[in-house]
């Protein structure tokens, strides 16, 4: 009866003989357990990690941005190349759910729901930055446009810094509603399978009273691919956006037309790299190999090696045009402060490079894409890589400008600049550990939609279908 | 609110359910509602559902949203405090379509959330009646509603040879109230007032 066709000859996107109930038991099992002893280590480690990140930004905003080595040219350093990182992660989540919803990629369903959950913390972790960069954090209030009694003095509207306020806190709004949208359902199950009242009670609050109507699952299907329709171009527009950050700007280096797509291809390669690192330990720890399959792995390694070799086309890019253009502060600027492996900052632009450009293309072959090991140490080196990219962009153009009299010390970050960057990691693995013992990190209903088409049992009975004439499968299959 | 008699019958294949469903609505039953675990394609065309105008609404909330993000910035621009960026035109409508399409966006994804809850009538502590606890596992519960006149006997009979697994005949409140899990089931109007 399913409307949708897939072929036998793709590989199923379940397995292990599932039906609707043991998709449930399996996928809320570790939520219904109590926690590991390593679930507790690694939420003990967060958040020491996050205490750390707690009292650097502390002593920033105690004594001042002077915590942190920015100096007279270098006035973004760590604390922005860590923004556009985060926000970069950020990426996968609602391209997952939102764009690959629209390309109707099945696949998708067995990791929408950890990439959203990534996604929402990532950008949280990523809003630290530009609010702690402003100094006297309690005015950060200011860039918002309101009627105020300092003027009114308004913000300025036509500034790519105001863009990015509306455009990050959108994708944050907008996610965190797809995600808890989607989530309901889910809460559900949980409550109507609870043993513990407390259980009951939470989970029964979080559902808002879902029953599964049909009328409510027609208006959820419609809202899921309206806000789809929505992410999608949103998503697009956040990293867009932060480019304009630099783009709009007439430093060398950061001036260039091809840097929305650029960013955008580039979030999308950190962001499934974050996702890759995340899932394979969370198929193993929560025993979901059977959800989370070879073919996924796959699949995303596959966007990796795409969205990597974009991205190394827009280097090279970028390096044709700085000598193109046959102007001297691009060309000192791609050719010298980057390119020069000897230069200062040389080895930055070289550490980008080889992890971002290089590396990933051993996933041309199959073999590699689907082995483990490399899938996870490829997306460690990959996020090390993208990280490069953001100080190569930012620190390369910053620290020698027009004026030579002017140009800067070598630039390296502070501890406080440091532990401000490792307590968002802690902020994100206190998060996502938490997601992952009181969530299903896998969205039960989307799976038990797509199980008939795609479980291992049930395309092994799809094999009369393939063998219909086109009349009689027309008129079967077509709505 | 008030309480009705209902005959629910449960089935835990779609390939079962689609020709019940049609032989119920055939045979004249009112079909109250069929609680499913996932978004079952079809169903609601199956029971006569119309198509939902959420997303019209959502069309709504986005224009909304982008004449709120056009009107502020050209009146703050333009009348209340016309600023002069670099000898620019006041109203800089390229460097504004960022900030409307962005409130588009957060506009229509707002409003259409609220909507939605609205319409299903979703918010936290409020509490339905569920007809099977299964319905949000493996099992598609197919509820209907009885008359005076309904034979139940027969009903259930007949939904069993439709390919119902159980069936069962419940009395319960058909609307939401607000209320919590481990209390009893019935709704505050329907409590008894205990005279001191």
């Amino acid at each position: 009866m399913h409307l949708k066709y897939e072929s036998q000859l793709r590989e199923p996107l379940v397995n292990g003989n599932k039906d609707y109930h043991q998709v449930t038991e399996d996928i809320l099992r570790p939520i219904e357990a109590k926690p590991t002893k390593l679930w507790y280590l690694g939420f003990y480690i967060a958040v020491c990690l996050l205490m750390f990140g707690v009292y650097s930004v502390y002593r920033e905003v105690t004594y001042g941005i002077g915590q942190w080595n920015l100096n007279k040219t270098i006035g973004w350093g760590w604390d922005i190349t860590n923004f556009v990182w985060w926000v970069g992660i950020g990426h996968a989540g609602t391209l997952i759910s939102a764009v690959l919803l629209l390309f109707r990629q099945g696949w998708r369903t067995g990791v929408n729901r950890a990439a959203e959950a990534m996604t929402i913390f990532a950008v949280m972790c990523a809003g630290q930055f530009p609010i702690f960069h402003m100094g006297r954090v309690w005015m950060a209030f200011f860039v918002m446009p309101y009627p105020n009694s300092r003027g009114p003095l308004w913000v300025n509207f036509n500034s790519p810094l105001l863009w990015d306020v509306f455009a990050i806190s959108t994708y944050f709004s907008v996610s965190l509603l797809f995600w808890y949208s989607g989530l309901i359902p889910d809460f559900a199950t949980i409550r109507d399978r609870a043993k513990t009242k407390l259980r009951q009670k939470l989970y029964g609050t979080a559902a808002f009273g879902w029953t599964g109507s049909t009328k409510h699952w027609q208006r959820h299907e419609s809202l899921s691919l309206v806000l789809a329709g929505l992410s999608t171009p949103l998503v697009l527009s956040v990293h867009t956006i932060v480019s304009f950050d630099f783009a709009t700007s007439v430093i060398p280096g950061w001036h260039t037309t091809i840097f929305p797509p650029y960013f955008v291809a580039g979030a999308i390669f950190s962001g499934f790299a974050m996702v890759q690192s995340l899932l394979l330990i969370v198929r193993k720890v929560f025993d979901l190999e059977d959800y989370i399959t070879l073919g996924h792995i796959e699949a995303m390694n596959k966007v990796i090696v795409l969205t990597g070799s974009v991205v190394g086309i827009a280097y090279l890019t970028e390096l044709f045009m700085g000598w193109y253009s046959q102007n001297k502060y691009e060309g000192y600027t791609f050719w010298y402060s980057r390119a020069y492996l000897f230069s200062p900052y040389g080895w930055s632009y070289w550490g980008m490079m080889a992890c971002n450009v290089i590396s990933p293309q051993i996933f041309w072959f199959r073999k590699m894409r689907r082995n483990l090991y490399v899938t996870f140490f490829m997306s460690i080196i990959v996020n090390i890589g993208m990280w490069f990219e953001r100080f190569v962009i930012i620190v390369t153009s910053l620290y020698r400008d027009y004026l030579p009299s002017s140009w800067s010390v070598y630039y390296s970050p502070t501890t406080w600049e440091i532990g401000f960057y490792l307590g968002t990691f802690g902020l994100f693995f206190t998060c996502f550990f938490l997601f992952s013992k009181y969530f299903p990190v896998i969205a039960v209903a989307e799976i038990k939609y797509v199980l008939k088409i795609t479980g291992d049992n049930y395309k092994e009975q799809m094999s009369p279908v393939e063998v219909l004439p086109t009349e009689e499968f027309a008129h079967e299959y077509a709505h | 609110m008030a309480k009705k008699k209902f005959v629910v019958g449960c089935f835990d294949d779609e390939a079962v359910l689609f020709p019940a469903v049609k032989k119920v609505r055939t045979a004249g039953y009112k079909l109250h509602d069929i609680y499913t675990p996932f978004a079952v394609h079809g169903l609601d065309h199956a029971m006569g559902l119309r198509e939902t105008s959420l997303h019209t609404a959502g069309f709504f909330y986005g224009i909304t949203g982008t004449t709120t993000a056009l009107s502020c910035i050209t009146w703050i621009f333009t009348k209340d405090w016309p600023l002069n960026i670099g000898g620019k035109p006041h109203f800089a409508l390229p460097a504004w379509i960022p900030i409307c399409f962005e409130l588009t966006v957060l506009f229509a994804a707002v409003g259409m959330v609220l909507t939605f809850c609205y319409l299903c009538q979703l918010a936290p502590f409020v509490k339905k009646h569920h007809f099977h606890a299964r319905a949000t596992d493996d099992l598609f519960v197919m509820v209907i509603e009885c008359t005076d006149k309904t034979n139940t006997d027969d009903l259930r009979a007949f939904l069993s040879n439709s390919g119902a697994l159980e069936t069962d005949l419940q009395i319960a409140e058909a609307d939401w109230w607000v209320g919590s899990y481990d209390k009893d089931e019935v709704p505050f109007e329907n409590k008894k007032e205990i005279a001191a």
